[in-house]
């Protein structure tokens, strides 16, 4: 019986962290599936925004900036803004140039974000942490039922964030969108305002991004600098949404899950190994990851639910020259 | 007697619609041949088919009876076919003299130092300039370096995509007079032209394209002289 | 005065001589792959583990060894470019940009799988003596071995690149791929070149960037920041440029953390790295072609 539980549990904090990456992905989809937009520094505004719920939510200490003891919903706000507010920073200076750039710029936004996090210990209390963030109905609850309160909250969440990503990719603003994706010269000559779709996609894309890592940092109750290792959010959430299927939000969320609930079983596998392999295992877990995106880049690049219409037809575009004047 | 290249039936496109459809003619060996027709009649798009730029849909196309349907773009030059693109046909961050240089890799001429001579034999105003970025050229310089570079390879064809544009009339009779020189060198040239009459008067034969088809054939003479192809294509302007 | 030289000025040369060895293969690779290449970090790494277990077996200088390294660094270039790479080449090269990202994490992974996560010192890890000039300038020795090192190398692509004719080719490829085609331009042998050179470089900057402090698997990774700034203030296709980008950067770097004003650091030095970052911001909206007439990827 505690056995069941036991797994019962594990199968709930699998899906609490699942959500977390589904919010994460449909993000990444509506800068990346809809806007071409490529982020390659996703664990900054992640971290930014758990940094500020953090920050606005716990009680007053002298460790760190803080005292506002905001409601939880209040700190997602503002990490969502705070976020969209460094991601149109970024963007202003950047989606004029080839998307190269951008994935520059957005993995130099994380680097600096970690060393501030690392170094203004009035702010982020250094590498010691974030300790006390409390949990939406966190007065009512305690233990595992917290869980469950919580796996709701996530999800009501991603409900929102799913039916908002909807509404964008078929509502005129994300036609032409997805037209500036995959014929930006014949958009621009439409009259679409490139610039300011792509400013206003990679700002979106980023609000939900904090809004993410304000969940985690509300799930963990606790929040320190290792929550921002460039490698596992960002490359995990790429191959997530690759996966899933770009372009497409019900692919986004299915393949979260989906690589969630593979990167967890395999978890479960190498944590009985002896120590010493069960260190190496995770590196391992870590070059499969890398070889999945090449495998899903060459033969997979439509996902598994992939994107409807108007379907990507980018391979027939770059080899097209222009047509006689 | 067989024409040096000979191109039957020609369809191509660029994975659309057919841009060229059903096209023949044949270039004799040591010829001006010239390529006309109104904006979009697909004249380039004959070029780059030749040069294996397009999907060809049907047709064939010989070179000294040999098919190039299928062949890839950079083993053209080592069989003796070498092109000059309309526009971007140099290297700009290269000086001349190492554009030139770049036409001997692919098939190097016996005597690359010889060959390097007989160009700048061809085109004088080049010397003065050999160390420059040749971006930095003006319009008409920088054809000279794209069709230097391109004879660098001792050429037996050389198509050029309408060599002319953009240049000031003066500059447009030196080319003209340029290509007449080439030819004396034994080159056989295809080129594209808009300035139809001024390359009529130098052409040998002339083939004129409409809406991707074969419109009319003839010598320069002849389709000068044509009515129809006066009214339709070279329009009421006095010669 | 001394202090300056001895303290920042040459530890700014040597860093900046690995920056610039890293960001020549970023920028040859941008101007003829035309991607944004996020494995180059990696492959440093690579390069400077394959000297590390080569110096486990063999009792010579960590530098006579540097061939380890450097053929480490060239066979996974290739290999990644063959596996992962050249099925791409007809996408967006947004793709490739997405699968280098992807051969960065796998390089750690295999750098962590194999040698350990752990900070690793090459040779005895002792403090060698400086080399002592007019009594007064006292430099580590690794550090006038990696500029002086650089000056070499510099000269060398430079006679390579404008004399050769690999390297014309090279030069003709980055300036226009299609004409390159049309030319007849063997552009696989250029690809597999630019492969190699910029492996080679990049191994031999890890070395350096690995003995001046220790090995570790984010060895590389952290340096990619600087080196693309190098590379984009050098202008991109412009491998000379990404060399003088890099000793700018490494200058700019170290002499940020001098106190300038007062006797407090100007910029703390925890913060060296977005002083790199902040030199790319500001290129990228004044002058993002760099500072010697490259290009916009």
């Amino acid at each position: 019986m505690t056995e069941l539980s036991g797994l019962f549990f594990y199968l709930v904090s699998v899906l609490i962290a699942g959500g977390i990456y589904a919010l994460l992905c449909l993000a990444l989809n509506i800068q990346w599936g809809m806007g071409g937009l490529f982020n390659a520094g996703i664990v900054g505004f992640f971290a930014i925004g758990a940094y500020t719920s953090a920050i606005l939510t716990t009680p007053e200490t002298a460790k760190h900036l803080g005292g506002f003891e905001l409601p939880i919903f209040a700190g997602l706000i503002g990490a969502a803004i705070i976020a969209g507010v460094t991601g149109w920073a970024v963007a202003r200076i950047c989606v004029r140039l080839k998307s190269d750039y951008l994935a520059m710029a957005s993995i130099g936004i994380a680097e600096i974000l970690r060393l501030v996090i690392v170094n203004e210990s009035w702010l982020t209390n250094g590498s010691l942490g974030i300790s006390g963030i409390p949990r939406p109905f966190g007065e009512y609850t305690a233990g595992r039922p917290a869980d469950l309160v919580f796996l709701a909250y996530v999800w009501l969440i991603v409900l929102i964030v799913y039916l908002v990503a909807t509404r964008l990719y078929n509502s005129p603003w994300g036609r032409s969108l997805r037209a500036i994706r995959d014929n930006e010269a014949s958009a621009a000559a439409a009259g679409k305002n490139v610039e300011r779709f792509r400013t206003q996609t990679f700002v979106i894309g980023c609000a939900f991004m904090g809004v993410a890592g304000a969940l985690s940092a509300h799930y963990f109750r606790f929040l320190s600098p290792s929550a921002t290792d460039p490698l596992l959010v960002t490359f995990l959430v790429w191959v997530m949404l690759m996966a899933g299927g770009s372009g497409n939000n019900r692919g986004a969320i299915v393949g979260a899950l989906g690589i969630w609930a593979l990167w967890s079983v395999t978890e479960i596998f190498t944590n009985r190994l002896p120590p010493e392999w069960a260190t190496r295992s995770s590196f391992i877990r870590m070059l499969l990851v890398g070889l999945l995106l090449q495998y899903v880049l060459q033969k997979f690049r439509a996902g598994i639910l992939p994107e409807k219409s108007p379907p990507l037809h980018f391979e027939d575009e770059a080899e097209r020259p222009a047509p006689e004047k | 007697m067989s024409a040096l290249l000979s191109v039957r039936g020609l369809s191509a496109g660029y994975g659309g619609p057919p841009i060229i459809e059903d096209v023949s003619f044949d270039v004799e060996e040591n010829e001006i041949a010239v390529i006309l027709g109104p904006n979009g009649a697909g004249k380039s798009t004959v070029l780059k088919t030749i040069f294996a730029l397009t999907s060809v849909t049907g047709g064939a196309i010989d070179f000294h009876g040999t098919s190039l349907v299928g062949r890839k773009t950079s083993t053209l030059v080592t069989i003796g076919i070498s092109a000059v693109p309309q526009s971007r046909n140099i290297f700009p961050h290269l000086s001349v003299d190492e554009n030139l240089d770049v036409g001997t890799y692919a098939a190097p001429p016996a005597d690359p130092a010889a060959t390097r001579e007989n160009v700048l034999e061809l085109f004088p105003d080049l010397r003065a300039k050999l160390k420059q970025p040749a971006g930095e050229l003006s319009g008409g310089q920088r054809q000279m370096v794209a069709l230097g570079r391109a004879l660098m390879c001792e050429p037996k064809l050389m198509l050029l995509d309408e060599p002319t544009a953009g240049l000031s009339p003066a500059y447009l009779e030196r080319i003209f007079d340029l290509l007449l020189d080439i030819r004396k060198t034994g080159v056989t040239i295809l080129l594209v032209e808009q300035n139809a009459r001024q390359a009529l008067q130098i052409a040998d034969h002339g083939h004129v394209l409409v809406n991707g088809r074969n419109f009319a054939s003839g010598t320069g003479k002849a389709l000068l002289a044509d009515e129809n192809v006066r009214r339709s294509f070279l329009g009421g302007a006095a010669a | 005065m001394i202090d300056f030289i001895n303290f920042y000025l040459f530890p700014a040369l040597a860093i900046g001589s690995v920056y610039a060895l890293g960001a020549v293969g970023i920028s040859m690779i941008f101007g003829i792959l035309r991607f944004a290449h996020f494995a180059h970090g990696d492959l440093m790494t690579l390069g400077a583990y394959g000297v590390l277990a080569a110096a486990a077996v063999l009792p010579f200088n960590s530098v006579l060894l540097l061939p380890f390294g450097i053929v480490l660094a060239i066979v996974a270039a290739l290999l990644v470019d063959k596996i992962f790479y050249q099925p791409l080449r007809q996408l967006p090269t947004i793709y490739t940009v997405i699968s280098s990202f992807g051969v960065a994490l796998i390089f750690r992974s295999l750098v962590q799988l194999v040698w350990g996560s752990q900070n690793q010192v090459y040779g005895s890890g002792g403090v060698r003596p400086p080399l002592i000039f007019f009594d007064a300038i006292r430099v580590s020795a690794l550090h006038v071995q990696a500029i002086v090192a650089t000056a070499v190398i510099a000269l060398c692509l430079h006679f390579f690149l404008s004399r050769t004719k690999t390297g014309r080719s090279m030069r003709a490829v980055s300036d226009d791929p299609e004409l390159a085609q049309v030319a007849g331009l063997d552009t696989e042998k250029v690809v597999r070149w630019t492969w190699i050179i910029g492996a080679a470089l990049a191994a031999v900057a890890g070395l350096f960037a690995g003995m001046d402090t220790s090995a570790h698997p984010n060895l590389g990774w952290n340096l990619l920041l600087p080196m693309f700034a190098a590379a984009i203030l050098g202008g991109i296709g412009k491998p000379m440029g990404a060399m003088a980008g890099g000793f700018i950067i490494g200058l700019a770097e170290e002499l940020s953390s001098y106190p300038w004003i007062g006797d407090q650091a100007l910029i703390s030095p925890s913060y060296k790295t977005a002083v790199a970052f902040v030199i790319m911001i500001v290129l990228l909206i004044v002058r993002p072609q760099g500072l010697f007439k490259g290009r916009l990827l």
